[in-house]
């Protein structure tokens, strides 16, 4: 579903050259869940970021179902409403009601008149759990309702893939719980998902295989049970030690 | 005073033709004359009883006075009113058109593009409007041969687009980057993510300073009346001259300045409320 291929992301600030993607390889099949963990700044948001080309690389291949959106020939609004995207930030659009967040993408992309999109969206909001929400403003929601609804708005898209960039790093405690909820029924459901966190337990719960990054490079990767009890590298020893 | 906004005019009725009058019949405060031409064609006039000039049977030639007509007309004041309100409206459209455009090219990743924004905005903003006005009218407007008032809105649409580009651009740069990413991460393209997600927050944004500066086309309007544009200070300037009435008619012109300043002012206020209801 998901194939990266030596891709390398150099950032260039004030002459300081920072290697943030070096040369990752690694794959996602149709129905598996990847969990990438590490420490910050190892490049893990960099390198779900290029999956769906919303940071560009200089170097390597990534194919969503065959497709290389690298090349200038595809078409990468087309790729991207099949790879649903949610922000560690929520990024939802403060100026429309939490329906005009779910609806405006399916009809502009998708092309559904305005009463497939609101049916579409009131049985993804009814799924995140939050039915009643729908005339609200983002602002008006909890982090981990407005993060419910950013989900819901990915998922209106039909997406094959789910991407996730540290979706819980910017909630309070007791509303993580409620978002990994949303995604551990996801997976459930067998829905493609790359995901960016720091919630061992979720990792350790969810995953199909772990990868872990330090340095812009894959260190280790491995079922969670491999990962979390017998860890081959030292740096993966040293990191686990760190945040279990 | 009360003649500059408004005052009755007598327009004098004239015979279209040799004939006879036929014909006068009073009906309340129109008098209505009939005339009849030498070839036979017979045509009704209606002028304000008392203001007859003419008796029954009387033979008339082309251009005789048959009466008057008294009428309600706009007083210089009023007139140049009405003007500056039109001419402000047109610049300010303009000028948010050009403003939109130069704004976006200003944030464009093309080199060329965003440079030519760039010279377009400091060529009008390191010059002042006075000196622009002259080059639009007397340099520009005299080889293309336009009318006066297309060279004055042009000029004024152009100065307001510089000042207007600059706070799109920076109003558009401080929406936060993951709004641009989650509209693309949704498969919308550049301009659809442009129109449908930044500019309408960035807009709410800039309302305040774009009123400013709309507010600042108005006043600055006054400047056309170097071309011989009849807006309000021209007007004001000429009945001034002719009545020597300069305390009052200033006075009141700037009375009239205020009211179309303050009148987008509480709409923009009400714009901004209606705004804030996301928030």
């Amino acid at each position: 579903m998901i194939r990266v291929e030596n891709v390398s992301k150099v950032f260039k600030s004030r002459g300081a050259v920072v290697r943030a993607v070096d040369d990752v390889s690694t794959t996602v099949d149709k129905g598996e869940v990847v969990v990438v963990i590490g420490p910050s700044g190892s490049g893990k948001s960099t390198l779900i970021r290029c999956v769906n080309a919303l940071e560009m690389f200089e170097k390597g291949h990534v194919y969503i179902d065959g497709v290389d959106i690298a090349d200038r020939k595809t078409n990468i609004n087309k790729i991207r409403a099949e790879v649903g995207m949610v922000f560690q930030q929520f990024n939802l659009f403060p100026h429309k009601t939490v329906l005009g967040n779910l609806t405006l993408a399916q009809m502009r992309v998708r092309k559904r008149n305005t009463a497939e999109a609101e049916e579409k969206a009131r049985m993804l909001l009814k799924k995140v759990g939050i039915p009643e929400k729908e005339q609200e403003y983002p602002s008006r929601l909890s982090g981990g309702q407005q993060q419910r609804v950013a989900i819901a708005r990915a998922l209106a898209m039909d997406p094959k893939v789910m991407l996730f960039d540290e979706p819980t790093s910017a909630l309070d405690p007791e509303m993580v719980g409620e978002v990994l909820d949303v995604m551990k029924q996801l997976a459930k459901e067998g829905m493609t998902m790359m995901v960016v966190t720091h919630e061992m337990g979720f990792a350790r719960e969810v995953a199909d295989r772990v990868l872990f990054m330090d340095q812009g490079k894959i260190v280790e990767i491995g079922t969670p049970e491999h990962f979390f009890t017998n860890p081959q590298e030292e740096r993966t020893k040293l990191f686990l030690k760190q945040v279990l | 005073m009360p003649q500059y906004f408004a005052y009755e005019a007598e327009d004098v009725i004239k015979a279209p033709f040799d004939g006879t009058v036929t014909a006068i019949a009073e009906s309340g405060s129109t008098t209505t004359v009939t005339l009849q031409s030498d070839a036979g064609e017979v045509l009704d006039f209606k002028v304000d009883t008392g203001t007859v000039r003419v008796s029954e049977n009387e033979l008339l030639f082309d251009g005789d006075a048959l009466g008057f007509v008294a009428s309600w007309r706009m007083g210089p004041l009023l007139d140049g009113f009405f003007t500056t309100i039109w001419i402000s409206v047109v610049a300010s459209v303009l000028g948010l058109i050009i403003g939109l455009i130069a704004g976006l090219m200003k944030i464009s990743k093309n080199f060329a593009v965003r440079n030519l924004s760039t010279i377009y905005i400091e060529l009008i903003r390191g010059t002042p409007l006075l000196v622009q006005i002259y080059i639009a009218y007397f340099f520009i407007g005299a080889v293309f041969d336009l009318h006066r008032n297309v060279c004055g809105i042009g000029a004024l649409a152009l100065f307001a687009g510089a000042y207007v580009a600059e706070i799109i651009r920076a109003g558009i740069q401080a929406i936060p980057r993951g709004q641009m990413e989650a509209a693309r991460s949704l498969g919308m393209s550049m301009p659809q993510a442009m129109t449908e997600i930044i500019l309408p927050q960035a807009f709410r944004r800039i309302l305040p300073p774009l009123s400013g500066q709309f507010i600042s086309l108005i006043k600055d309007s006054s400047l056309v009346s170097v071309i011989a544009i009849t807006e309000l200070t021209k007007r004001t300037k000429e009945a001034v001259s002719s009545s020597f009435l300069t305390f009052e008619l200033w006075l009141v012109a700037a009375a009239m300045y205020l009211i179309i300043t303050s009148v987008l002012s509480q709409f923009v206020f009400y714009l901004e409320r209606r705004a804030r209801a996301s928030d």
